[in-house]
């Protein structure tokens, strides 16, 4: 029951302010370039579906292509930084240093350094995702109980049960939230290498779109983009819900107000 | 597997961190006796727990040598069992998942302890919670789940830091009554901390009370009364006269004072 109305309020709510938007715009008679109604955007996502339909493949490869690599690089790495005080005291702070640099406003490099095509969009995409996600890890490795290593010491155990049994679960709900944080910063990643430059893909559209003052047009790619996001953001839920429950369990039933 | 002997030859720990340093203990001489019931009484604050750690070998000392069974302690010892103060439990492990994690780290067969594990979880009164994770527990829960995973790998050693402290009355009194039956049974060395005066005579060989920071053992005082003590013991004249005696010493020490001060006037 709990589980029902925590989907359908949300939902609801979002219709009912996409009702109230329809009626402002219909009542005002606001001009379709200022803000559509939408109706009106429904349509157009209809109309264009194709071309949006093939833009959206293309983002959508460079979102999960930068973000897998995000993941499959800050993830060992972390390890060796968490674990190897030689890593920490050499590369980790040099990566901090490198955290603060404005990723976006190096982003026009890229394209010089590896032209319009997959490799400037992937990199931009990777950067934005991998700095939240290794300082979690890190975090995650490091901010164990140290009660529990002196339990885990005390049964002599190797350090590759206590990587598996001990430290990778403790640190997986800081993990998860770093994933968390890449899965939206990758959206934002992809779609700004687009406006850099770029012959095709979401962002490309919407600058073709805004360019020619297509309102609806311009609501429905964006529109589209962030079902993207919200898909890769709760596929990143719905993977931690099955690979931490005890978290997400625990995290549900300290809920302020949680109702049964 | 029964106990072997557990030795402290002038052990000392001073904390350092930059310039701030705190003595922890001063130089301890103590000989526990293979399968001795060992208990520490002590104000808060006088270094239990990090003696306790030190004999583990999870706390390296200062100076001085600790050795068990005729061994230097100089890494983490593997040949006990330890109940820490908190339960440190793994969040992310059932109930039978934290006692059983004893094994799988030790390289052991766990699915071969689970009937054991089973049969222990239900002695300290968690049938029906194997699998429940630790947020679902109370906190006397997860204490007794955290001391059923110090034993499950038999241990010829316990270290206890005060692991009925979570516990209501009831529970604490029949906990008292299984340590003795199991250690009657199995002549562990143990080493047992606690702020209850009452419970360390009920159980131990030898009680070390010890004075409030910088930590030292004050008095050793060896508990003559017959086994098993059971729930009888504390009628007996020299149950009265120890508890007296050790009451008596932390009144002596300024530890217990009999005028109230706990007054917001
Ligand atoms: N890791 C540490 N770093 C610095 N000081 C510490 C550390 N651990 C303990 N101490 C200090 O050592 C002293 C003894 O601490 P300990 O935890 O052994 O006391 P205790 O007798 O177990 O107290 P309690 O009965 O409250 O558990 C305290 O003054 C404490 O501040
Ligand atoms: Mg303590």
């Amino acid at each position: 029951m709990a589980r029902i109305r925590s989907v359908a309020q949300p939902l609801l709510l979002a219709l009912a302010v996409l009702v109230l938007w329809e009626a402002a715009v219909r009542l005002f008679d606001v001009p379709n370039y200022l803000l559509p109604a939408p109706t009106a955007i429904l349509a157009d996502l209809a109309r264009r579906w194709p071309r949006i339909l093939g833009g959206a493949w293309i983002t959508g490869l460079e979102i999960l292509g930068g973000f897998g690599m995000a993941v499959v690089i800050s993830l060992p790495l972390a390890t060796g930084i968490a674990f190897s005080a030689w890593m920490a005291r050499t590369i980790y702070p040099l990566i901090v240093a490198f955290q603060v640099v404005p990723k976006i406003a190096i982003a026009p490099i890229f394209v010089i350094w590896f032209g319009i095509g997959w490799i400037s969009k992937l990199t931009l995409v990777f950067l934005l995702c991998f700095f939240p996600m290794l300082v979690n890890n890190v975090a995650g490795f490091r901010g164990i109980n140290p009660e529990i290593m002196d339990f885990a010491r005390s049964t002599g155990a190797n350090s590759w049960r206590l990587f598996w049994r001990i430290r990778l679960p403790s640190a997986l709900p800081s993990i998860f939230t770093g994933l968390r944080i890449g899965a939206v910063n990758a959206v934002t990643g992809a779609v700004v290498a687009e406006f850099i430059a770029s012959d095709r893909g979401l962002g490309y559209l919407l600058l073709e779109y805004n360019g020619n003052l297509l309102a609806s047009a311009v609501f429905a790619t964006v529109f589209v983009l962030s079902a993207i996001g919200l898909s890769i953001y709760y596929a990143v839920e719905g993977i931690e819900r099955l690979a931490i429950p005890w978290h997400t369990a625990q995290r549900q039933s300290e809920k302020v107000g949680e109702q049964t | 597997m029964s106990g072997v002997p557990i030795r402290l030859a002038a052990a000392a720990k001073t904390f350092r961190r930059g310039t701030q340093t705190t003595e922890a203990l001063t130089p301890i001489d103590i000989e526990i006796a293979p399968g001795e019931f060992f208990a520490v009484v002590g104000p808060s604050g006088c270094g239990k727990s990090t003696l306790l750690k030190m004999v583990a070998g999870l706390v390296p000392a200062t100076s001085g040598e600790i050795a068990i069974a005729g061994g230097t302690v100089r890494k983490p010892v593997t040949d006990l069992g330890i109940v820490f103060q908190s339960p440190v439990l793994l969040d992310w492990r059932t109930v039978l998942g934290n006692v059983l994690v004893q094994l799988e780290l030790r390289g052991l067969d766990a699915a071969s302890y689970e009937p054991a594990a089973r049969r222990l979880l239900d002695a300290v009164g968690l049938k029906g919670f194997e699998d429940r994770y630790p947020f679902e527990l109370s906190g006397g829960m997860r204490q007794r789940a955290a001391i059923v995973r110090a034993l499950i790998h038999d241990p010829p050693v316990l270290l206890m830091d005060e692991p009925f402290g979570a516990l209501d009355a009831l529970t604490r009194e029949q906990l008292r009554l299984d340590l003795e039956a199991l250690w009657l049974a199995k002549r562990k060395t143990v080493v047992f901390i606690t702020h209850s005066i009452d419970e360390a005579v009920l159980l131990a060989d030898r009680v070390a009370v010890m004075s409030p920071r910088p930590g030292k053992i004050d008095r050793l005082l060896t508990i003559d009364l017959p086994r098993p003590r059971g729930v009888t013991a504390r009628q007996l004249p020299g149950f009265t006269k120890v508890v007296d005696d050790v009451t008596n010493l932390f009144l002596e020490r300024g530890v217990l004072q009999t005028t109230g001060k706990l007054s917001l006037a």
